[in-house]
């Protein structure tokens, strides 16, 4: 399973890609998706929700399991992808692209992993 | 982790594999939905390898079993299968079983993975008084299974067995694709099926047959996430959620395969007749839950006046048939009655759900 390098991860497999402008593209990793198997359900935070990093701010749910989303850093929530509220099953197919879930306008530090670091945290 | 003969095949198919009952397992190929709506709508190919056989043979085979399981084995028609359990002393079950009778004096005993030596110690024990031989066979035999509405049109052409004509809960030996077998039809999804027994040398092969054959008919590899899926679906319990130590055969509301009238009696026949006599104290019922998060097993059940924890939920997930959650849990029978409204609690946010009458899905014939 390949890891992108020019994404940033937490320890809880959400990806993190820094964007001009002060915010940042949030989604979880394969490994994540994979793990859960086909995410039925998505729980997103809503636009101008502020969220603390490490805070769960929403929920994945397959038919398997279900799982928390972690914030990965402070900031506010600008926008919210649609289209995995509508169709889940993005998540599965293209986790780094399409699957994306949120927008953050990032207001604290980033304390995140890199791709090798995220790579050798998942065994991969 | 112990690997079926299959494992290879399973992992040239791209499997994920998961822990079960001490197994390393497939728990899906690509997408579980996609194995699931197969299975309901074409047919699947499961490798169920891990499954326990324990042969029990000789001239007392059938009265050992009427005094060892709770129903009745030895009225059962040669070429024949019935579901039963195997109770303690307390009317705890130790596990769910289905029993295929394949001669006068030879029945095989199919148990749960994780319960088989279990279940080959009590049988071992409870026939020493009689002259029959209990036999963990499990090492002996693979097991696969075709499942869905094109499973005929699969296995009839394959098999010397007249496959079309075996009836439900049958089983037959012959041969399929050239392999010796056992072929039953049986299965665990609500859907019309076969249940493949084979040597395991052989499994490798028969898959690769099956799969070819199957391939016009829609069949796809389908792994244990949508077996569990499928079973919940169609209302079938799965030990260690709905059945345990701490539930008799009344709880569950299968007091139905408990024969009292048996002339020698049967392990825990005291204990299972005063809870007949008393009732159970909660029942297992099917819940639907209102919103679009599902419950799941250990949730607790919570009275919807009082909010109190009454119950809890033992198997729960969002259906993929029915496209909203479904739930089994047990209640106190005073709200066990279809259309009760009850809450449950989904990670600490009460949430309401409704009791509902199982199965949740019955195919349509």
């Amino acid at each position: 399973m390949t890891v992108p390098t020019h994404l940033t991860y937490t320890a809880e497999h959400e990806w993190l890609l820094a964007e001009e402008g002060g915010t940042a593209r949030v989604g979880i990793t394969q490994h994540a998706a994979d793990a859960l198997g086909d995410v039925v359900f998505a729980e997103l935070p809503e636009p101008g929700v502020v969220l603390t990093a490490g805070a769960p701010c929403g929920e994945l749910e397959s038919t398997k399991a279900v799982s928390e989303i972690y914030a990965p850093a402070d900031g506010e929530v600008v926008e919210v992808n649609q289209a995995v509220i509508d169709d889940p099953g993005v998540l599965n197919q293209d986790p780094y692209g399409e699957g994306w879930l949120f927008v953050l306008r990032v207001t604290g530090p980033l304390d995140l992993l890199d791709a090798a670091a995220y790579t050798d945290q998942i065994g991969a | 982790m112990r690997r079926t003969p299959l494992h290879e095949t399973h992992r040239a198919l791209g499997a994920s594999f998961t822990g079960f009952a001490g197994w390393e397992m497939p728990v899906r190929y690509g997408s579980e939905t996609a194995e699931h709506r197969a299975v309901r709508a074409e047919a699947g190919l499961f490798d169920l390898s891990h499954m326990g056989e324990i042969e029990v043979t000789g001239p007392d085979a059938g009265r050992t079993l009427d005094r060892a399981l709770v129903g009745r084995p030895s009225a059962i028609t040669p070429g024949r299968a019935r579901y039963s359990m195997i109770c303690a002393a307390d009317g705890g079950i130790i596990d769910d079983l289905v029993v295929y009778r394949l001669g006068d004096h030879r029945f095989l005993v199919v148990a749960n993975a994780g319960n088989t030596p279990e279940v080959a110690a009590a049988l071992t024990e409870r026939a020493a008084p009689y002259d029959a031989v209990v036999r963990d066979a499990s090492e002996e035999w693979a097991l696969l299974a075709v499942q869905g509405p094109a499973s005929a049109s699969i296995v009839g052409p394959l098999t010397d067995v007249d496959a079309a004509a075996l009836k439900y809960y049958s089983i037959a030996s012959g041969t399929l694709a050239g392999t010796d077998v056992l072929l039953a039809r049986t299965g665990y999804t609500g859907e019309d099926g076969f249940e493949i027994y084979c040597a395991p040398e052989a499994a490798p092969a028969l898959w690769a047959k099956i799969s070819d054959a199957g391939r016009a008919h829609g069949l796809v590899p389908a792994g244990l996430s949508c077996r569990d899926t499928l079973r919940l679906e169609a209302g079938m319990p799965l030990y260690g959620h709905e059945l345990s130590r701490d539930v008799t055969p009344f709880e569950a509301n299968l007091g139905r395969v408990v024969a009292f009238d048996k002339p020698e009696g049967f392990v825990g026949d005291a204990a299972l007749a005063a809870r007949k006599e008393t009732g159970p104290e909660r029942v297992l019922v099917g819940l639907v839950a209102a919103g679009r998060r599902s419950p799941r097993a250990g949730y607790p059940v919570l009275d919807p006046g009082t909010g109190a924890e009454v119950g809890v939920v033992t198997s729960g997930a969002p259906s993929p048939t029915l496209r909203h959650p479904v739930a089994m849990a047990y209640v106190p029978p005073r709200l066990a009655a279809p259309g009760t409204a009850v809450r449950v609690s989904l990670r600490g946010t009460p949430e309401d759900a409704t009791v509902v009458a199982l199965p949740f899905y019955t195919r349509s014939r």
